[in-house]
């Protein structure tokens, strides 16, 4: 039986000095797999650039204030995965 | 579309009266754009539809890799061979981005994929279609991703966050997509009489499975209904595959390329174009399995999961023990 | 022809076919993350083949172009390494090639930075940075794969058992190698071997894989001299288009 590889979040800061910024998710064994995966999924290999991995189970994240007791997917699940703060390239320089 | 016939709760649109509180306020900010993040209050009906639709597109980009697929080893040219392999790259990384996307609403990658093979869950009709000559390239970029762009602008607007910033990466990916196939579509049409005819006959083959990718008509669907009112659907089947024929009929004639509708004609009234509707039968077969492809297609995607899952698994086991080391040493 | 030409041709070859062999694996890998980084090597070597099959076509002059070199020759014309010409057989298999190809050429691409002929250090600067991460990463994928699961480990074994045969080809040189270098425009081919040697000892120590004893090489793919059957049936789909309606553009 296969277990699935964990999920990692993706952080990227580009040559301009900016913060790093997520700009998505993948799957990879470990941290230095996901940092490999990053390069050639999320860069196609540009240069210059530094790339975060965070496993995204570690990521801690605020909870909205309207959250009501109907709030049906199991929390451990959705925390896995935070969000995919993703910025069209167009709006700002990476 | 890359998501066809996703059914909602099938119960139709509630009224505001029936809405419960969480459901009102839920409605409110849908109205007022304003996106749903994934911790966010979501009806359960909201969160179900939106991972089959998502899964069924994400899906969809990864069965759509084979057809295209199927010619990166015979391109006759060095660049195309490079363009062709750099879309299909696209297509896995779509589909990856998408996964992501339905990832946050509390389904994994691995479920998903389970679903796809098993056959619980859809992809679109028109990757159960073979790519016979080096021109179904060009159409399929050209008709096929045309199609899907056509969808998928709209989509970046749609509620749920993640979706939403899924569908921004991949329409900027995407742009050139259609572009390559239209280019080569046009050098193809310009050529020899071999290569139009070669042109010609993807067209002809290709033009209904494309139409049929917009889905039947669902003015009437409550599934269309619900969806459109949580803004996870658009723009109805009719509107889009409306528009997309608009779209593409002059840029079939720039081709000097003959759409096979002995019907078309361009309707001043409405503004568009009259055109006969794709074979509905033929669109229920091929999502029954009885598509030119089908069998292949899922055949492939078992051979690959099936035969990769060694190296899921060994890749996994070292990252395991390199942990344990390092514990270890801690 | 000149000895640039048979060079470039030799270079080109092999990142060509090497390029077409990791191209099939394109939608079907074992994991999407793992496509997606298949592809970015093919298209690497898809690209480092226009440049040294156009320098080729080049030196040959007439008007041919990388395109006519790659489409319009016939098996016996073909300079590539036979490691490239085999297989893809399981990922494994693949990417085990691919490391012991790696490998072999990063080294000969930073000897080639240092080329008396600008075009050849052109291209290398170009290419060792996309290979240097080829490298780094076919490594990562034989060391994980050979310390994983107990069937992991065994495929690799089989793996390198089976390729192993056809590296000492890409260490022997003929008078053309030898003529490369006494121009300057490439190395000495025997020298790369006790580099080659230390980091495939090295890697395949973290792996837990053994090295085949046995130095036995197969030969011929450089010098044009032996292929194995499978280039031509390589050279039936790549070139399909191209042969079966000559002189159209595509």
């Amino acid at each position: 039986m296969s277990k699935e590889w964990p999920l990692w979040e993706i952080f990227i800061r580009g040559q301009h000095g900016l913060s790093h910024r997520h700009v998505g998710s993948l799957h990879a064994p470990d941290a230095e797999m996901a940092i490999k995966n990053a390069r050639d999924v999320y860069t196609r290999r540009n240069e210059g650039q530094s790339i975060w991995v965070v496993e995204a189970a570690h990521i801690t994240a605020s909870s909205p204030s309207d959250k009501g007791p109907l709030y049906e997917p199991s929390e451990s699940k959705v925390y896995r995965h935070p969000t995919f703060f993703d910025i069209p390239d167009d709006v700002g320089a990476m | 579309m890359y998501a066809q016939m996703v059914k909602s709760t099938g119960e139709g649109v509630k009224t505001r009266a029936e809405m419960s509180p969480e459901e009102a306020a839920f409605q409110d900010r849908i109205d007022a754009g304003i996106k749903i993040e994934p911790k966010d209050w979501m009806p359960e009906g909201y969160r179900k539809t939106l991972i089959r639709q998502i899964g069924q597109h994400a899906h969809s980009e990864i069965v759509g890799q084979l057809p295209e697929g199927n010619w990166i080893t015979r391109a006759p040219t060095l660049e195309r061979k490079a363009i062709l392999l750099a879309k299909v790259q696209d297509e896995a990384g779509h589909g990856l981005y998408l996964y992501a996307a339905a990832e946050t609403m509390g389904v994994s990658r691995d479920e998903l994929t389970e679903q796809l093979l098993d056959g619980r869950m859809k992809y679109s009709s028109i990757f159960n279609y073979p790519t016979l000559n080096w021109a179904d390239i060009g159409a399929v970029g050209w008709l096929v991703d045309g199609a899907a762009i056509m969808n998928q602008v709209p989509l970046q607007r749609t509620s749920y966050g993640p979706y939403s910033r899924a569908m921004i990466r991949i329409c900027k990916e995407e742009s050139f997509h259609q572009r390559q196939g239209y280019d080569i579509m046009m050098k193809m049409a310009q050529g020899t009489a071999a290569q139009k005819a070669m042109a010609q006959d993807a067209l002809n083959r290709l033009w209904y499975p494309s139409l049929m990718m917009f889905g039947p008509s669902d003015k009437d669907s409550v599934h269309s209904a619900q969806s459109l009112a949580w803004k996870i659907k658009i723009d109805t089947n009719d509107e889009l595959r409306q528009k997309f024929v608009d779209q593409t009929v002059p840029q079939a004639e720039y081709l000097g390329l003959t759409v096979p509708d002995e019907n078309l004609k361009w309707n001043a009234e409405k503004g568009g174009y009259d055109f006969s509707e794709p074979d509905w039968d033929e669109f229920f077969d091929v999502l029954r399995g009885n598509g030119p492809c089908n069998v292949d297609r899922m055949e492939k995607r078992n051979t690959a999961w099936d035969e990769g899952a060694w190296v899921r698994d060994g890749l996994m086991a070292h990252a395991a023990k390199r942990a344990a080391l390092k514990t270890a040493a801690e | 022809m000149s000895t640039l030409h048979d060079f470039a041709l030799r270079m080109g070859d092999s990142t060509l076919i090497l390029g077409h062999r990791v191209s099939e694996w394109c939608g079907h890998a074992p994991v999407l993350e793992e496509d997606i980084a298949l592809a970015n090597t093919a298209l690497d070597l898809i690209g480092q083949t226009q440049l040294w099959l156009g320098l080729a076509a080049e030196e040959e002059g007439s008007g041919k172009t990388a395109d006519d070199l790659a489409f319009l020759r016939d098996a016996w014309e073909f300079r590539n390494a036979l490691l490239t010409e085999l297989p893809n057989g399981d990922f494994g298999r693949t990417l085990m090639r691919q490391y012991l190809f790696d490998e072999w050429h990063l080294l000969m691409l930073q000897a080639l930075q240092g080329s008396s002929e600008k075009r050849v250090s052109d291209i290398a600067d170009k290419a060792v940075k996309e290979v240097s991460y080829h490298v780094e990463r076919s490594r990562d994928t034989v060391i994980g794969l050979g310390d994983g699961t107990a069937e992991s480990h065994k495929r690799m074994q089989d793996a390198l058992d089976y390729l192993y045969p056809y590296v000492g080809e890409l260490f022997t040189p003929d008078a053309i190698d030898e003529a490369a270098t006494n121009a300057g425009i490439a190395p000495d081919l025997a020298s790369l071997r006790a580099p080659y040697d230390a980091a495939l000892t090295a890697t395949m120590a973290e792996a837990t894989l053994s090295l085949p004893d046995s130095r036995f090489a197969h030969k011929g793919g450089r010098t044009g001299k032996m292929h194995t059957e499978h280039l031509g049936h390589i050279l039936t789909q790549m070139q399909w288009l191209q042969r079966a309606y000559p002189g159209a553009t595509w």
